[in-house]
């Protein structure tokens, strides 16, 4: 087995094509970077990984007395790596036998302080105004590689700030360390390009080509790409220091790519999505649209308590009361014909919500229809990178999908297993006059998709309730209007475009006077208490064989791919 | 030394050394066509290779070696590069050639491209030499009229365009890996090695890099031998087995404070101590030497009037040129072969000032260390200048100095090398006069020139 030694430690890297920053990560060593980016082309320009290198041959180790960066160096059976931090490694490992003369570890060292004096020459060093700050890679290096001392005595370099750059992103011309990380993004991810170094030498700077600013879908992946503070969402800026963000693993409800996201949270208030590596969903990257597409949950128009419909008008209802009137309501409307009973689960909802409320309906009576809730399609599927002209270039780096919701596959997979078909809202709704109750749980983040699928005014069911965010034509027809929650609200699953099952956690607590889709699926079925994820989850895997290991084993934060031969 | 009749130069002086029909009446292409006849790509290969000749544009790498790192039985194309974008300061041996002889240089691509099975040469030239750039693309212009150049070329069966490109007005353009970025029409970047441009070059196909003077030099080696070529020059040092000696006859190009600032053309290794005092004139102004660049900026300064070792009487004025000279005396070698003067009442501070500002100005930016470090050197430059430096300025200058470059291996380029060597061989020589610089604050008397510009 090939293998490779990283301060000593051997490592098998199998037939892995490795640079020594990823063998050295395979050996639990960090080898710091800032221009290196697995998602993207290596320049080597940053100089921030330097490593001593060498040969473990027939028993004797041959170094090469020139330091070379990490990124760019291939390794194969028998590389010898060292690093800047060969000084702190395990004692225990048996040392490799180089020559006396040789000091592990201390070209590399030097070199690492040395590219950090470097970069911080003419670093305005304003952490303290800085949105990076506590999440930066200039800090985190210097504090760990770099002198403590500048020994600059001239004046710094103070190019202007770019806030001009594009509408939701702004630049810290000082702050930047030309890692061109964000030059590479647009040109080989995005594929349009707005961004360019312009000057030279230690003048040069980021910029954006006159009248073309950086507007495109991917953009805000510049802002976590930039390893120091220079490129700031403007979204963000200013709003929170990184270190009170509790940083939860989601998956973004914009598009049915489902990207893995980070949701930054500070006392349950969404400040910040970030892309979450995960190859098997959407690589490393997440769009604009999802990024800051968490602002409804934040709406002042969101309904954020349950309303009945008295005399023609809204009142604030109270749950207490609420609940064992909807019960009855529901109850007597299946007892008295349960074929006109239909329950609409959007695929806005978790694979776990779709089903405890499917199987609880089921069960009061077979007859009971569930029914797909619109599934909102925008435009066409849209493939990066981009040409010149806007077209969309092989081999596709990222997809933002039409289909602008996150779980359709999953809830048509529990629709089919509950009652063998899938019903689509468009054949339900010139139904609606004849039924006697309608169960909408929507979640929709636009009503517009509600409205559209509706179309015309209808007679309303007799009872019509409807658990969503805003107001639509539906919910104006409503009995009740029941407020929703949103997927940083919830903990649950979602199944992607390709069957990529990802579970995640709840990033927030919804407001307040807000009832869960499952608490009520919960309430409705009998079932006592306080809703419970993990039971569900496990009555989804006894229930259906594709999902059967979400009850035992503990998912990837990276999601399993599943066969759904129902989707 | 006095009775040496020049190569490369021999047709300058001509009415018209220009026009293919002089050139033709002077023996010219001749070579070539007898090659195209008799002679199979390999043989033209094997004969530079045997010559000894190695490249003129700065790194001295054996010619025919690097054709022969190209792959072999490649489907093509294979490209052929000619370097001209000629930017290391005092440096215009190659413009002469251009200007005044170019179809001595085209029948060096000509026959490079034979030999290396490459139907298409890019001449990138340094854009402000605008001249350069109308002469050769008249001369190229009668060479197609003439079918020496266009498919199949006297019915030979061998196809070659050659096209000319202005470049983009960057040192870094002639870095060749930054020539080939900027021929692709992109900033002129230059590329991690490897891969080598012989293996993935312009527009990721196998491409060779080579300087005019070069392919001078393969259309001389063609016509008059190796025997010839190997008659001048300095044979490999016995006790160095890295040496691959420094065979041929080389273009100085001398400038500074001399009388007679020239390019002349000798055989590799006169001292520097000649090429000023006898063939340039001596210094100007009835002046002594007090430093000479060996090669460009980029190598460093030697002090004429330290002793060399060992050698009695000899200073570091007496060191041969040739490939391996400079580095004796702690330089980083020959370079461009293009010396500069320094006379004995011009500061110091003053010239690694104009160094550091032109390196500074000339990082192409990509390298932290470089992009940083050129930077920096020049802003305590310029402090020093103004008779505010401090002494430990002259240890960071070193110290900066020494660290960046592709030897110590922290670049992409040259460049930065380059950038370090003038400061470290500066101080390190002259560190008495730059510490009493320090000492007696003294400021600077020149005020930064204007730079002219004529293309
Ligand atoms: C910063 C830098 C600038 C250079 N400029 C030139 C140049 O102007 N002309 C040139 O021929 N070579 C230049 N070189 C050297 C080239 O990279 C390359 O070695 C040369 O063109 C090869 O040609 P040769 O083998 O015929 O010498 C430069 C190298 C560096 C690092
Ligand atoms: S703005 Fe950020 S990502 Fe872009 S080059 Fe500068 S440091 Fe790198
Ligand atoms: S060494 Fe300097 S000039 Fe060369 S690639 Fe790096 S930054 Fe550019
Ligand atoms: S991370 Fe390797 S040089 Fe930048």
């Amino acid at each position: 087995m090939p293998t490779v030694y990283v301060n000593d430690k051997p490592v098998e890297i199998g037939t892995q094509k490795l640079n020594c920053v990823q063998a050295a990560e395979l050996a639990g060593v960090e080898v710091p970077h800032y221009c290196y980016h697995p998602g993207l082309s290596v320049v080597a320009s940053c100089r921030m990984c330097m490593v001593e290198t060498g040969d473990l041959k027939d028993g004797k180790v041959t170094m090469i007395p020139k330091v070379f960066p990490g990124c760019q160096t291939p390794v194969k059976d028998g590389t010898v790596i060292v690093t800047g931090d060969y000084g702190k490694h395990d004692s225990k490992v048996p040392k490799l036998p180089y020559d006396p003369a040789y000091k592990p570890g201390e070209r590399a060292k030097k070199s690492q302080a040395d590219t950090l004096e470097g970069l911080l020459l003419n670093h305005p060093l304003d952490c303290p105004v800085c949105d990076k700050a506590g999440e930066c890679k200039l800090q985190d290096y210097s504090y760990q590689y770099g002198r403590s001392e500048s020994r600059l005595v001239d004046e710094k370099n103070t190019p202007p700030n770019k806030p001009h750059l594009s509408s939701k992103i702004t630049l810290f011309t000082d702050r930047c360390i030309l890692c061109t990380r964000c030059v590479r993004f647009t040109r080989e991810i995005s594929g349009t390009a707005e961004l360019q170094v312009v000057g030279r030498g230690h003048h040069e700077e980021i910029d954006v080509f006159p009248g073309r600013p950086l507007e495109n879908k991917l953009s805000g992946n510049v802002v976590d790409l930039c390893p120091v503070g220079a490129l700031g969402s403007k979204d963000f800026l200013y709003t929170q220091r990184v270190w009170y963000l509790k940083n939860t693993d989601n998956v973004c409800p914009g598009c049915s790519t489902g990207c893995s996201i980070v949701t930054d949270t500070n006392k349950d208030i969404v400040y910040r999505l970030r892309a979450r590596t995960n190859p098997d969903a959407q690589g490393y990257f997440m769009c604009d649209e999802g990024r800051w597409g968490y602002h409804y949950t934040r709406s002042t128009d969101r309904l954020t308590r349950p309303m009945a419909k008295v005399g023609g008008t809204w009142q604030p209802a109270n749950w207490t009361q609420l609940l064992p009137k909807l019960k009855y309501a529901v109850d007597e409307a299946v007892l008295m014909s349960p074929k006109r009973v239909a329950v609409v689960l959007s695929p806005f909802l978790t694979v776990e919500e779709a089903y405890a409320l499917g199987s609880g309906f089921k069960k009061m009576s077979d007859q009971v229809r569930l029914v797909l809730g619109p599934v909102p399609a925008v435009g066409e599927d849209d493939h990066y990178p981009k040409d010149v002209k806007g077209n969309p270039v092989q081999p596709t780096k990222f997809t933002i999908r039409a289909e602008k919701c996150p779980n359709r596959k999953g809830v048509a997979a529990v629709l089919t297993q509950l009652q063998g078909e899938v019903i689509p809202f468009e054949s339900l709704v010139p139904e609606f006059g004849q039924l006697s109750a309608l169960w909408f749980a929507g979640g929709y983040p636009n009503p517009e998709w509600v409205n559209d699928a509706v179309k015309a005014p209808h007679t309303p069911p007799a009872l019509l309730v409807v658990q969503d965010f805003f107001p639509t034509k539906l919910s104006e027809a409503a009995t009740y209007w029941l407020p929703a929650t949103a997927a940083f609200e919830k903990e649950g699953t979602f199944v992607n475009h390709a069957g990529l099952v990802q579970t995640f956690a709840r990033a927030a607590k919804p407001p307040v006077e807000t009832r869960s889709e499952l608490q009520l699926a919960f309430d409705l079925g009998n079932r006592r208490g306080l809703a419970n994820v993990a039971a569900v989850r496990k009555d989804v895997a006894k229930a259906m064989p594709a999902f059967a290991n979400l009850a035992d084993v503990k998912l990837p934060t990276t999601g399993k791919r599943l066969e759904l031969a129902t989707v | 030394m006095a009775t040496f009749e020049p190569t490369l130069l021999a047709r300058i002086a001509k009415p018209n050394s220009g026009k293919l029909e002089g050139y033709r009446n002077d023996g010219g292409y001749a070579t070539f066509e007898k090659v195209l006849k008799d002679k199979q790509p390999l043989d033209v290969v094997t004969q530079v290779k045997d010559s000894g000749l190695r490249g003129r544009g700065g790194a001295g790498f054996p010619c025919g070696l690097k054709w022969t790192f190209l792959p072999k039985d490649h489907p093509g194309p294979i490209y052929l590069c000619i370097n001209a974008d000629e930017s290391e300061p005092c440096t215009y041996n190659n413009r002469i050639l251009m200007e005044k002889d170019p179809h001595q240089v085209l029948e060096g691509i000509m026959l490079s491209c034979y030999a290396i099975k490459s139907q298409c040469a890019y001449f990138y030239i340094r854009y402000e030499y605008g001249t350069a750039y109308r002469t050769l693309q008249a001369a190229i212009d009668e060479l197609y009229a003439a079918g020496l150049l266009g498919k199949n070329i006297k019915g030979s069966g061998f196809t070659l365009d050659i096209f000319l490109h202005r470049g983009a007005g960057a040192y870094i353009c002639g870095e060749e890996t930054g020539l080939i970025e900027s021929l692709e029409g992109k900033r002129a970047w230059p590329r991690i090695k490897p891969p080598f441009p012989a293996i993935e070059g312009a527009f990721r196909k196998p491409t060779i890099v080579n300087n005019v003077e070069t392919m001078a030099c393969v259309t001389q080696i063609m016509k008059k031998g190796n025997d010839w070529f190997k008659s001048l020059g300095v044979p490999p040092d016995p006790k160095n087995p890295r040496d691959a000696g420094s065979y041929g006859p080389k273009l100085y190009t001398i400038a500074g404070h001399v009388n007679e600032p020239k390019c002349v053309e000798l055989p590799m290794g006169v001292t520097c101590r000649d090429l000023v005092e006898k063939h340039g004139g001596g210094v100007w102004k009835g002046r002594k030497a007090k430093s000479v660049n060996p090669g460009g900026l980029s190598m460093g300064f030697i002090d004429v009037n330290a002793p060399l070792k060992g050698e009695d009487g000899k200073t570091e004025y007496d060191i041969p040129l040739d490939f391996n000279g400079p580095g004796k005396v702690g330089c980083l070698g020959l370079g461009t072969a293009a010396i500069c003067v320094v006379d004995d009442q011009t500061s110091m501070v003053d010239v690694l000032h104009n160094v550091c500002q032109f390196f500074s100005h000339e990082s192409c930016g990509q390298c932290t260390p470089c992009r940083e470090g050129t930077g920096w050197m020049l802003k305590i430059t310029d402090r020093l200048r103004r008779g505010l430096g401090r002494r430990e300025d002259l240890d960071i200058l070193v110290d900066v100095a020494d660290r960046i470059g592709i030897i110590p291996g922290t670049t992409i380029c040259g460049l930065s090398d380059g950038a370090g060597w003038p400061v470290k061989t500066a101080i390190r020589k002259f560190r008495a006069e730059f510490e009493a610089a320090i000492k007696d604050g003294t400021k600077s008397a020149y005020t930064k020139l204007q730079m002219a510009a004529a293309h």
